[in-house]
């Protein structure tokens, strides 16, 4: 699996409130959620994302809520990939379990600017960022979650009773 | 090598002798807890799975506390939705507007959380019953729904930090302060993916209701729990509130920690964390000048009822300052009722300070109490994200009950011993 795609940029500790604010919660409609994606964080961001574009972003990202409505919200903007120095434990589980796929890697954030164009592929992990001409490495997926993602999220691992 | 307690109530949920920290297991619930936001989504990915019956009606609790009373319609249906997968299921513990409260407030009064317990909700604050011995952390709603399915989750087993809280606390100084220190001294990722365990003497000097606002904000720091070893007062609890069976672990001398903080709670001053971190603190002799228009108190982190009373307690006999709208939210009806029977909520109606109904309402910009550009909250709420409150350029000031009510009757965030 491949994803390539512009970038945006984000500072260290987005928090889920500004990806999905919680006044938009009275809904879990993807679409609707897309549309006001990062609103207060970057008010452009929904006018502007195109398919397969990525998010990078600094350290903690998707910190606060356990709210699922904001990996949705960003796949449904059409998000290819998420990449960050780090993430915050429960988004990242939900990242996981809904196949929003995300990357640790602080070389890679460290190394791009909004705009760049980057390639990644999923199953060795490289980030190419085209634009400047330089290869990341990023941390492979533990075994587990390779599973889960290999059964296209949770549930249907539930589904198929293992 | 020996284990920490969060570590032991994962092995034991586990049916293993030992486990590591890293390791992946699969583990037995005893608790899955959901709310009107989390709880939509989390039955839209249940359907997916074709079954219809949860795997044990007795062990999933849903509270409707975000959006509730009903906010919109949009959130009527989400509720809708929500009772109707309740009556279907024939979950035991759903609790309708009359009966609910804030969840986190709610889970432990009705004694659905014990020392030992695993348990897992769709809710950050869900680290909360860390106070009780139990190892409880948030995750997400398909986590919530494979949860109601199966009756068990996958867990990375974490490694753990050690704060040994020492020395008695003083006048004004809350589980509040304690907790909003310790996340400014680590940062809001300084325990991330890590159990929070928290021990020493000055534990002593505790109350419940302040262990639950520090286990509550554990994920403040990023921890995947926040857990304290149990005594009597838990023990006092736990009898008062549930009929459950319970298990003590504590633990091992040799646990392996990364690293270890000691915190002298004689010199912890009140505390104020000021936009848009947790982490961003300052104490109350640092804060200034600062003008507010709102003061919440209230929530899962504070809504307790020795919240309430010390915010009675500082507002008896005195007026709210023009001009600021005071709003207080008990964290169930058995506190609210308590509170008006002890005439707590006279007291905050006589000075000022309106009443609502138990809801998160407020803390997450949900309804209740949105603020408007360049407007200025002091909340004993748990975060201060941009636009957590209401408009993206409005601000909020986390900080204890006693604070945001010395900081009512000024309209400065105040320290209250200078009342």
């Amino acid at each position: 699996m491949k994803a390539k795609g512009r970038v945006f940029k984000y500072q260290d500790n987005v928090d889920t409130d500004v990806i999905i604010p919680a006044r938009y919660l009275n809904t879990f409609d993807p679409q609707e959620l897309a549309a006001h994606c990062l609103e207060d964080l970057d008010p452009e961001f929904s006018k502007k994302v195109q398919a397969g574009d990525i998010i990078v972003a600094g350290k903690n990202f998707g910190c606060g809520s356990s709210r699922e409505h904001a990996p949705l919200a960003i796949k449904a903007a059409g998000v290819s990939c998420v990449i960050a120095a780090t993430f915050a434990r429960i988004f990242y589980r939900n990242a996981i379990n809904i196949g929003l796929p995300i990357l640790e890697c602080p070389e890679a954030v460290a190394g791009t600017e909004a705009g760049d164009e980057l390639e990644v592929d999923f199953d060795r992990g490289i980030i190419v960022n085209l634009t400047k001409n330089q290869t990341f490495q990023a941390e492979p997926f533990p075994e587990f979650m390779k599973e889960i993602m290999a059964a296209d999220g949770l549930i249907n691992r539930v589904k198929a009773g293992r | 090598m020996g284990m920490t307690m969060s570590q032991k109530i994962l092995a034991a949920h586990a049916g293993m002798a030992q486990v590591r920290p890293g390791q992946l297991i699969e583990a037995d619930l005893d608790l899955v807890l959901g709310n009107d936001v989390t709880t939509p989504v989390a039955i839209h990915e249940f359907r997916k799975t074709g079954l219809t019956q949860v795997f044990d009606r007795r062990k999933i609790a849903i509270v409707p506390d975000h959006f509730t009373p009903n906010k919109d319609i949009k959130a009527a249906e989400q509720c809708r939705m929500v009772r109707e997968f309740a009556r279907e299921m024939e979950i035991e513990h759903y609790f309708e507007v009359g009966a609910m409260g804030i969840e986190h407030c709610l889970i432990p009064e009705q004694g659905l959380a014990v020392p030992g317990d695993l348990i897992i909700g769709a809710d950050s604050h869900t680290c909360t019953y860390g106070a009780l011995g139990a190892f409880s952390t948030g995750v997400g709603s398909t986590d919530m729904a494979a949860a109601m399915a199966t009756g068990r989750l996958w867990f990375k087993v974490p490694s753990a930090l050690k704060f040994v809280l020492k020395n008695k606390p003083g006048p004004w100084v809350s589980g509040k302060d304690i907790i909003l220190q310790i996340i400014g001294r680590i940062g809001v990722d300084g325990a991330r993916y890590k159990s929070m365990e928290f021990m020493g003497d000055g534990l002593a000097h505790l109350s419940m209701d302040d262990r639950f606002t520090i286990a509550n904000m554990a994920v403040e720091a990023g921890a995947k729990n926040g857990i304290f070893p149990v005594d009597e007062k838990t023990i006092a609890y736990v009898k008062e509130h549930a009929a459950k069976p319970y298990q003590v672990y504590e633990t091992d001398p040799d646990a392996v920690y990364d690293e270890e903080y000691t915190i002298d709670l004689s010199t912890i001053r009140p505390t104020v964390a000021f936009p848009h971190l947790p982490s961003n603190t300052r104490t109350i002799d640092e804060v200034g000048e600062i003008p507010i228009d709102q003061v919440v108190i209230g929530s899962c982190t504070n809504g307790r009822l020795s919240d309430l009373r010390t915010a009675a307690q500082i507002l008896k006999g005195r007026k709210v300052k023009k001009g600021v709208r005071v709003l207080v939210f008990p964290g169930t009806q058995r506190i609210y009722l308590a509170a008006l029977r002890e005439g707590i909520i006279a007291d905050l109606v006589e000075a000022g300070a309106v009443v609502s109904t138990p809801t998160c309402g407020p803390c997450l910009g949900g309804h209740m109490g949105i603020l408007a550009k360049g407007e200025r909250a002091v909340a004993t709420t748990n975060r201060n994200f941009v636009g957590r409150m209401g408009h993206p350029e409005s601000e909020v000031y986390l900080a204890s009950p006693a604070v945001a009510a010395a900081s009512a009757v000024t309209g400065l965030i105040t320290d209250p011993a200078k009342l």
